[in-house]
């Protein structure tokens, strides 16, 4: 069988991929604007990702971090009416180019969301999602690829004797890992999690968030978070946001024990108003 | 002066709640009471139906479903070919009205532009409501005179050499029944479809978008298999309204009791034979319990097709895991 033109691309996209050193910006706005109709969502957003860390997020609800993220693998789109305006570059290439390979640049870019969203499908399935779709992996690699994934979402040992179970019957905490797993399928560079936590107790919580910390080793991590505990555990720097606009941004240590802005430090100490 | 005691707020509320009590008992008796009364209905319209059968179950037995000799002046009956028209109007019209309704719905839900999303769901849902005489009176009228005129021969001329679409062209006949059948469970399936499709959450759709899907593969690969019981309820809703279709099909199969390869020929149905001889078979006769044993059998298919569903829809959930 042949394979899709589109998977030939997105192979090929990958090879020619020089994946920038650490320390170097995978991600990175210049002025990035973005809407929601006549409602401007971000203003002037210049700010870089270091590739191989993690990068936190925070700001008060509302203030556009997931609208940032989501600006991030241009998910966006699927809402009418939204606009952007500015530079935003993914290890160099322009997001909002019209001429982007939008399927090749969410192979690039992994997404993790706040409610963990697994398909009714067997655990298997679940992984194999993507490298199926976009014909990344011959069926007979399958399972390696599948196992690998597994292991380093760290859901290996609980799931190894049912894959074939369906995903459903998974503990949120196992669902929001086994989707950590499926976005690792399509070996992304960047990925994105929008308060991956959120809806998690506390052991499987740190569970979550020590995989994160490993997984910094070879992605780029932007992660959304209200929980700050949360952010000075994962991330090595962090970006405030307020009401669309970049704040402070820093090593992580810094901005929780010296922010240089009041607002930050308003923020973080829970003077916020 | 002596103060009269302040009500006693215990006594007060006791008393409430014993009336409250009492409220409950009589509530919780109507609701049982009602929730009896399906099971019962059914287990009385069974016994009614068996009983009025009961001579043409004695007279014919088994055989009453595998032979094809209606003729009430010699008290003959066989009932094959009635359930042969039921059975094969409503698999044509499933197999026109399927891909077509979750076409249009898929449509309506990922792909049409918002403006007209709801503007025409409110219309099929009108669709749903028109009586079926109204749709049966438009077949007639209408539709055979287009079919006759042009749709038919057509086929006759490029697929002739299927045995279906040989012979005479009637106006009314299997495929005429079949065709205004379609158009009948068409806005029952899509508009059940829709609301399935809309309620799958946006997070599937978004997981698949994220992980490369474009559009059409979210639509195919996530939400269309997610929503996938809940469509098979929707066929089922349509085959159900097929089966047990009266008047339109009466009006448009052209009743002859026989068994014809082409789909131009005439035919009948369960449900057309009872509406049409009921009147003129007299009570008690060997034919008006030949027609009460037609309903019988009906009534089973309907049960019958309805379990099956619901296995099916059981079957797919435990293996989703839903
Ligand atoms: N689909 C949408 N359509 C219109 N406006 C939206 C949409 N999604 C978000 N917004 C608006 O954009 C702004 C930023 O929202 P966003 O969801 O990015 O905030 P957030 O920082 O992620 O908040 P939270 O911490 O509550 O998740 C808000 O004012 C919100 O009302
Ligand atoms: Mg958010």
């Amino acid at each position: 069988m042949t394979p899709p033109v589109r998977a030939t691309l997105a192979a090929g996209a990958r090879s020619t991929d020089a994946t920038p050193a650490k320390g170097a910006a995978a991600v990175e706005a210049t002025d990035f604007c973005f809407w929601y109709g006549a409602n401007q969502a971000l203003f002037d957003l210049s700010l870089a990702f270091d590739a191989k860390a993690v990068t936190a997020i925070i700001g008060p609800s509302g203030c556009g971090k997931s609208t940032f993220l989501r600006c991030i693998n241009r998910m966006n789109l699927l809402i009418p009416g939204t606009r952007a305006a500015g530079e935003l570059c993914v290890e160099g290439r322009p997001v909002y180019d019209p001429a982007i390979d939008l399927v090749a640049h969410r192979l690039r870019v992994g997404m993790v969301f706040q409610r963990a969203n697994p398909f009714p499908k067997s655990i298997f399935a679940n992984v194999a999602y993507g490298p199926t779709l976009n014909a990344l992996v011959s069926k007979r690699d399958m399972p390696d690829v599948v196992e690998q994934c597994l292991r380093r979402a760290a859901l290996w040992d609980e799931v190894k004797d049912r894959l074939d179970a369906p995903a459903t019957g998974l503990s949120g905490g196992q669902q929001q890992r086994l989707c950590i797993a499926r976005a690792l399928a399509n070996s992304p560079s960047v990925l994105l999690m929008d308060e991956p936590c959120s809806a998690l107790d506390p052991i499987a919580t740190q569970k979550v968030e020590e995989l994160i910390f490993e997984l910094r080793q070879d992605f780029t991590i932007i992660i959304v978070t209200h929980n700050m505990q949360q952010a000075a555990r994962v991330a090595q720097r962090t970006a405030f946001f307020e009401a669309g606009r970049l704040v402070e941004y820093g090593e992580t240590d810094q901005i929780f024990t010296a922010p240089a802005k009041e607002r930050t430090e308003a923020y973080i100490t829970g003077r916020f108003g | 002066m002596p103060t009269t005691p302040p009500p006693d707020d215990v006594a007060t509320s006791d008393a409430s709640l014993a009336l409250s009590a009492w409220g409950d008992r009589i509530f919780k008796g109507l609701l049982v009471a009602s929730a009896l009364a399906a099971p019962a209905l059914l287990v009385a319209l069974l016994w009614q139906l068996l009983s009025g059968a009961a001579p043409a179950i004695g007279a014919f037995g088994f055989s009453f479903i595998t032979d094809s000799i209606w003729d009430p002046v010699a008290e003959k009956f066989g009932a094959l070919p009635l359930v042969f028209g039921t059975l094969l109007t409503s698999f044509l019209a499933l197999l026109l009205a399927v891909p077509l309704s979750l076409g249009v719905a898929i449509y309506l839900t990922e792909f049409a532009p918002e403006r007209i999303r709801q503007p025409i769901a409110m219309v099929i849902e009108l669709l749903a409501a028109i009586p079926s005489v109204v749709y049966g009176l438009w077949g007639i009228f209408v539709m055979i005179p287009i079919l006759q005129s042009s749709v038919y021969p057509f086929l006759e001329a490029n697929f002739g050499w299927l045995p279906i679409f040989q012979g005479p062209i009637y106006g009314p006949s299997v495929l005429s029944a079949s065709l205004i059948l379609t158009i009948m469970v068409m806005p029952f399936i899509m508009s059940v479809a829709r609301e399935v499709l809309l309620a799958v959450p946006a997070g599937q759709r978004e997981a698949a978008t994220a992980l490369g899907a474009t559009r059409w593969e979210a639509v195919t690969t996530a939400i269309v298999p997610y929503a996938k019981s809940g469509i098979v309820g929707a066929i089922i809703l349509g085959l159900g309204r097929a089966l047990g279709e009266t008047m339109a099909v009466t009006m448009l199969i052209g009743n002859r009791h026989d068994i014809a390869a082409s789909l131009f020929a005439p035919g009948y149905s369960m449900a057309a034979v009872i509406a049409n001889e009921f009147a003129e078979a007299g009570l008690g006769t060997l034919h008006a319990s030949a027609l009460t044993y037609v309903a019988l059998i009906l009534f089973a298919v309907t049960v019958l097709v309805n379990a099956a569903a619901r296995l099916m829809i059981w079957r797919m959930n435990r293996g989703a895991g839903k």
